[in-house]
């Protein structure tokens, strides 16, 4: 067995190895279409790609052997690293995983090396010398290409964070004229700027007279997060708004009013539910229990 | 150019066109204390929708308004205070908790109607 | 887009001028209209302690880049009588004879940045940023 980890990521460098390339490149692409099959085969026996027809996954085997058989003739990974980000962009948010892609690329490492290994199994050293060129380029292969998944992975991840922390503020129109903003997780500085510039641009577009700001998910209220409530209070009345402050224990309350934090300015109401009653009725909603509507009453 | 300053059934309405200079602002200042007497108003609305940047100056010369207006028997609500400027206003620290406000015009002349009726109603009493 | 304005300061007009051109200078770098509002008023404050305390200065206004932030920097100058207690005049509710008062440590808390430096009888200068904040499309 020859298993050189060093040699991973180097070109096919030895002089037997060069000069095995081309044939070995011919070889698979006389083969092309015996050998494509198989890989599509034992993909779908080891149950990989799950999310994709068989149709889909031939199609895709097809760009993918060619692409790494030039990439095997030329060394020039560029065409195929593209390939590999665009095949990537379009199989992630179906929900393929990375050991899908690992396994995919590997299978086709294995097919090639047992059609190798039937062709020049009547010479030994010869194949010895084909695997030479051929192991180093198909490891690199594989590497780029789990590579180029796990970066386009992280991207969308990295985007998908952006979006939640910008829907974790979302500011909801309960009624006319009635908004509310429950506030889920940590509320650092930055956030809570961004924070109060929706609300007051909500304000401004939903014309809210009241609005209630739930902080029953943020973990810890202290000076700070409770500074950064009392100045959202301030600037939302400024506007023209009344603020209701819901999820504020009286425990913290009290706390903070001792660590000097002005809480004068800010109404609170226990709960959610209460909050939004209360700014109903700030709204001059009454509201009331529906009569229900009995069998007598109907006949 | 003055703020033009229009009386609209009890109240008066001053709508500031564009930003303001000091001056401006001081004369907006003298301009609306001699007419609430002058007119007997019950009322002021200030709309700022037009403003630029609301600072420490324009602040403290609403407020004055608005106090001495309250001392008066009458009532000032400023109105079209933009988000930006809200946003500014409560980062630089200017309070204006004594001070009336309404999202607009609108909002504002409902805002003193209801004040009416409620002194009204505890006149009655 | 000019990278740096210089606004003569000697009226109340010249205030409004100079907080409108830093905020044209802020919208155009593509800082946030709530940003841009900051800044302006920032200026708005430092300008005016030219025209009341002093009577004539400058304010220059330049668009800086550093370590991929930009940004814009005020630097307000005059060569008036100074200030004897920087560290006073940028307190909350300090003013020496009805100087300053809210104005500094207002203008300060709006920016990213905040310097001044004062010498009796020479003058005095602020120095403030205003960057441009992230994710901002």
């Amino acid at each position: 067995m020859q298993q050189d980890d060093v040699t991973l990521m180097q070109e096919p460098n030895t002089e037997d190895g060069n000069s095995c390339l081309p044939e070995l490149v011919s070889h698979l692409r006389d083969s092309r279409t015996q050998l494509r099959e198989e890989w599509a085969q034992r993909i779908t026996d080891a149950q990989l790609l799950g999310a994709m027809s068989e149709e889909e996954i031939f199609s895709e085997v097809t760009s993918v052997f060619d692409k790494y058989v030039d990439t095997l003739e030329t060394g020039s990974v560029e065409s195929l690293q593209e390939y590999a980000e665009d095949l990537s962009e379009r199989i992630i948010p179906r929900g393929v995983e990375t050991h899908e892609v690992l396994g995919i690329v590997l299978l086709l490492r294995d097919v090639l090396a047992r059609s190798l290994f039937q062709k020049y199994q009547e010479d030994f050293k010869l194949f010895n010398r084909v695997l030479d060129a051929y192991e180093p380029a198909a490891n690199r292969i594989a590497v780029i290409v789990g590579v180029s998944f796990v970066h386009e992975r992280e991207r969308v991840i990295g985007q998908q964070q952006a979006t939640i922390r910008e829907l974790s503020t979302p500011v909801l129109q309960v009624r006319e004229r009635l908004l509310a903003l429950p506030i889920i997780g940590e509320l650092d500085s930055q956030r809570a700027g961004q924070l109060t510039e929706q609300l007051l641009n909500a304000v401004r577009s939903n014309r809210a007279r009241v609005v209630v700001i739930d902080i029953t998910g943020v973990p810890a209220v202290d000076k700070n997060v409770a500074n950064h409530l009392v100045q959202t209070v301030r600037a939302c009345r400024l506007m023209g708004a009344a603020v209701l402050v819901t999820g504020l224990s009286s425990d913290i309350a009290r706390t903070l009013v001792t660590l000097g934090v002005d809480l004068s300015m800010m109404d609170t109401v226990g709960d959610l539910q209460g909050g939004i009653e209360e700014a109903e009725r700030l709204l001059g909603y009454e509201v009331r229990k529906a009569p229900i509507a009995t069998p007598e009453a109907k006949g | 150019m003055p703020v033009p300053i229009l009386k609209q059934g009890p109240y008066l309405v001053a709508s500031i066109q564009d930003a303001l200079s000091d001056r401006e602002v001081l004369e907006l200042q003298e301009n609306l204390l001699k007419q609430i007497g002058e007119v007997r108003a019950s009322g002021i609305i200030v709309d700022v929708t037009a403003m630029d940047v609301i600072d420490s100056f324009a602040s403290r010369s609403l407020r004055t308004v608005a106090l001495t207006t309250r001392l008066r028997g009458a009532e000032m609500v400023i109105v079209g205070i933009q988000p930006d400027v809200a946003f500014a206003m409560v980062q630089f620290g200017l309070l204006m908790d004594d001070v009336n406000t309404a999202l607009d015009l609108e909002e504002g002349l409902e805002f003193l109607d209801s004040w009416i009726a409620g002194r009204t109603f505890d006149d009655e009493e | 887009m000019r990278n740096e304005v210089l606004v003569a300061i000697t009226s109340d007009r010249d205030v409004v001028l100079a907080r409108q051109t830093g905020r044209s200078m802020a919208t155009e770098l593509g800082l946030s209209k709530s940003e841009a509002t900051l800044l302006a008023t920032a200026i708005s404050e430092v300008a005016r302690n030219i025209v009341e305390y002093v009577g004539n200065g400058q304010i220059l206004l330049c668009i800086v880049n550093l370590n991929g932030m930009e940004g814009i920097k005020v630097v307000a100058s005059d060569s008036g009588p100074g200030i004897e207690n920087v560290e006073m005049a940028l307190q909350d509710g300090q003013s020496s004879g009805g100087r300053l008062g809210l104005g500094l440590p207002g203008a300060r808390r709006l920016m990213d940045e905040f310097h001044m430096v004062s010498e009796i009888g020479e003058g005095t200068t602020v120095t403030m940023t205003k960057w441009k904040g992230p994710r901002r499309g």
